[in-house]
């Protein structure tokens, strides 16, 4: 899963002179240390950890501490798109289960646990509170034989974090009109198209994750 | 895809957020969703928009839940799986597929004159979402928009007055375009478009033919 450092191949860079052990040994402090990176970053902020739990082990205490940090919010969110209170609570637990069936599709290299559940949650609204289809682009999964690198992982969930940093140090009246905008109470032709986030870095890390994982459905 | 690296016109940000946020209508949606199964490039904008979304959930206040709702969510989750749908071999994105019922083969084409044939898919009443039929080198009358209008080509290409269109191709178009597309020689031009208020068609004859045709 790892990408370990190659053996460079120009004569002259600097591993290359080492003896083998000593080439190995260094490979290895390099893996352990980009793993403990991982491991600091990945699971603690970001919810990565569970939902492999529940996909790999059904593991119920993983969903129940997800259920208490996200349950809350969703439901939040659908009072907000006028949802009524028991509306909303049926329509979070059901999002909460459709989250237990499709955990194997969640990939942490195109997106975060929250923006997952986001769209669950924004697709049941339009199925439950608009009575509406949802057309979702065509299903693109890593095959049993491959998944995204770690390092992908990392950066795509650090990017999602600089997003709600940048959110929250966006002026109130700008910040108040994209929420609006995702409570559902703009329609399209009402939605300003400059968000002012720094959208960039996470469109071409998302572009560069599609690329990688077609290379693989081929 | 192959066509994908060749693609040249995109859909633009108003859309891809409306599309992320949840808001356009169902026929948009349809255009977005068929679109992005062929553009990695929207594609990737629209999850950036969905991380957008993302973050709001994240940091939005909190409504607290009835006293059972997590052992109610695993009953819910102990009763069974959901049912996923059987992938079907077709010649169209995914997520048309369930709207023209299998293949472009099954489409039931509708003659709206000149040559030009439609079928209107069933989406909410907001919008309208339509499949065109332009045979090779026809000519769909001059007309302008009241709002907006997407179309998609999905087979065979089509000009206009501002760029040609291709396999995989969007054009946005808004109040301010009249055009007259004309499909290229070679191949007729299969496209899906969406529209959320009628045409307007600059000469009298498809004015009149109008409300039968639902366009």
């Amino acid at each position: 899963m790892l990408k370990i450092l190659d053996r460079p191949q120009e004569p002259g860079a600097f591993v290359y002179r080492l003896p083998y052990i000593e080439f190995r040994r260094f490979q290895l402090l390099y893996q352990k240390a980009i793993i403990s990176v991982v491991k600091k970053i990945v699971p603690q902020n970001t919810w990565v950890q569970h939902l492999r739990r529940i996909q790999l082990d059904q593991d119920q205490k993983a969903f129940a501490e997800l259920f208490g940090y996200f349950a809350p919010r969703v439901k939040a969110f659908l009072m907000k798109s006028g949802a009524s209170p028991s509306m909303a609570e049926e329509c979070t637990q059901e999002v909460m289960v459709t989250l237990w069936h499709k955990a194997h599709l969640f990939d942490p290299s195109r997106a975060s646990v929250a923006t997952w559940i986001f769209t669950i949650a924004r697709n049941k609204r339009i199925d439950a509170l608009r009575k509406q289809r949802r057309p979702e682009p065509e299903d693109l999964q890593w095959g049993p034989e491959s998944e995204p690198e770690a390092s992908d992982i990392l950066v795509l969930q650090q990017e999602a974090n600089l997003i709600t940093q940048a959110m929250s140090a966006l002026p109130s009246q700008q910040r108040d009109l994209i929420k609006k905008a995702y409570f559902g109470d703009l329609s399209h032709s009402e939605i300003a198209v400059e968000t002012g986030l720094p959208l960039g870095t996470i469109k071409s890390r998302l572009r560069l994750a599609l690329s990688k994982l077609r290379k693989t459905m081929k | 895809m192959n066509e994908m690296t060749q693609i040249k016109h995109h859909l633009t940000d108003q859309i891809l957020i409306g599309y992320s946020a949840g808001t356009l209508p169902e026929a948009f949606s349809l255009v977005v969703a068929t679109h992005l199964s062929m553009c990695d490039t929207c594609r990737a904008s629209a999850q950036a928009y969905e991380a957008i979304g993302g973050s709001i959930l994240d940091t939005e206040t909190q409504t607290t839940l009835e006293a059972d709702a997590l052992a109610g969510t695993l009953a819910m989750i102990a009763k069974g799986s959901i049912a996923t749908k059987p992938t079907v071999v077709s010649d169209v994105p995914t997520p048309l597929r369930d709207y023209v019922g299998g293949s472009l083969r099954d489409v039931k084409w509708r003659s709206v004159g000149m040559g030009v044939r439609q079928a209107v898919l069933k989406t909410s009443k907001t919008a309208t979402a339509r499949l065109l039929y332009i045979p090779a080198g026809a000519i769909v009358p001059d007309h302008g928009h009241r709002g907006t209008e997407l179309t998609l080509v999905l087979q065979g290409a089509f000009r206009d007055e501002t760029a040609l269109f291709s396999v995989g191709d969007v054009e946005v178009a808004n109040q301010d375009l009249n055009h007259t597309p004309v499909a290229e020689i070679g191949e007729d031009c299969i496209c899906l478009a969406a529209t959320d208020a009628p045409l307007r068609f600059n000469s009298w004859i498809p004015r009149i033919a109008q409300p039968f045709l639902r366009i």
